[in-house]
């Protein structure tokens, strides 16, 4: 299983100008990125589970000329999962869709998705017409495609099976981790990309 | 009589006129009974781009997405559908300032008799609960209010609803 942290330090090298969606590996990205304005860092579920990746959809559509990373969960994506028959539909080529897969729903105390260890995600994407699909479960193999991914049109799907954080505490008990509110967020991307008004 | 001629109906051609003069370049939809023939005039328009969800929840996280990016999104979904996505609305829409206009076909309205289904029961009450500005919708002369709907949004920084209440008639022929 891949480390997340480890693994979005490599990613890193290759991002480009990208807008990256981090999701849930976003207490991670926090400290890795080099381009905080361009990270749409909103919080795995705070605005409201299931929608990241069509979110980050929505990025990718207005500014189809810049690359658009997202780092999804599985149980996010499962939440809402109609939504790999709309980025088929719509086939971004500048779309890419990383699934930070643990099986299980790391925030509430680690209970397992629904069929969390025999899912296959990568191929349910290639069956919804991502013409890209990847499945990892070790940082070797990661390291060694993902500059090809990323240099490849989109949409792309990579799936990655990661180690479980799990967070036992009570809400009012965790660190916050986001430096910015969600809305300041969205306001630096939007001046970022020369869109505010 | 022709129902596209009768003012007291609502042509998909002034619905589309409204989005063109607001700007619009995406439609986030879901078609629904009432939308029909303004489905095929959407998909027709050159300025438009249609993006379709599978379930109504998600049309306010990528009308967010869009908007974030610099687009005009609009989305296009039926009141049961907007009751359905009340979660997604909290928090992709009010919780982060999306001004977005949606377009809500009011299933189930009638002005005389008894409100039979529930999902006309209910609609405006659950926008009252999220404290949504709504406008209603029920012939081409009341089209000028998806303009207004429009400059509430940006004032408001809110999501606004404009409620069709036009069912069977004009939009669908």
């Amino acid at each position: 299983m891949i480390n997340t942290a480890d693994m979005l330090k490599i990613f890193q090298r290759y991002r480009g100008d990208a807008i990256v969606v981090p999701g849930h590996g976003g207490r991670h990205w926090i400290n890795i990125s080099t381009k905080p304005n361009l990270d749409a860092i909103i919080g795995g579920g705070h605005p409201g589970m299931g929608g990241q990746a069509s979110f980050a959809l929505g990025l990718a559509l207005a500014q189809p000329n810049r690359k658009v990373v997202l780092f999804d969960s599985e149980g996010d994506l499962l939440m809402g999962f109609g939504v790999l028959a709309t980025i088929a539909d719509r086939q971004p080529k500048n779309f890419y869709h990383f699934l930070l897969d643990n099986e299980c729903y790391g925030l509430t105390g680690g209970q397992p998705v629904p069929n969390g260890k025999n899912m296959r995600y990568d191929v349910i994407a290639r069956g919804t017409g991502y013409p890209s699909t990847y499945n990892f479960v070790d940082i070797e193999d990661f390291s060694s495609n993902i500059e090809r991914i990323m240099a490849q049109p989109g949409p792309v799907f990579v799936a990655m099976k990661v180690i479980p954080e799990i967070n036992n505490l009570p809400i009012d008990k965790r660190i916050p981790w986001q430096t910015r509110r969600p809305i300041d967020v969205l306001k630096d991307l939007r001046k970022e990309l020369g869109v505010a008004r | 009589m022709d129902q596209r001629t009768d003012n007291k109906y609502i042509s998909p051609e002034a619905v589309v006129a409204e989005m063109k003069k607001n700007n619009v370049t995406h439609v986030v939809c879901l078609p629904d009974s009432e939308t029909n023939w303004l489905y095929v005039l959407l998909q027709a328009e050159p300025s438009l781009t249609l993006v379709p969800v599978s379930r109504e929840g998600l049309a306010f996280s990528t009308a967010a997405g869009l908007w974030t990016g610099g687009a005009t999104p609009i989305i296009m979904i039926q009141n049961t559908g907007m009751m359905e996505a009340g979660d997604s609305m909290r928090g992709w829409g009010v919780g982060f300032n999306i001004p977005v206009v949606v377009i809500v076909g009011y299933r189930g309205w009638t002005r005389h008799g008894v409100t039979a289904d529930t999902a006309a029961v209910y609609i405006e009450r659950h926008l009252n609960a999220f404290n949504i500005n709504y406008y209603f919708v029920e012939s081409d002369a009341d089209c000028a209010r998806i303009s207004i709907a429009f400059e509430d949004a940006n004032r408001t920084k809110r999501p606004v609803a404009v409620l069709v209440c036009d069912e069977y008639h004009g939009s669908n022929r």
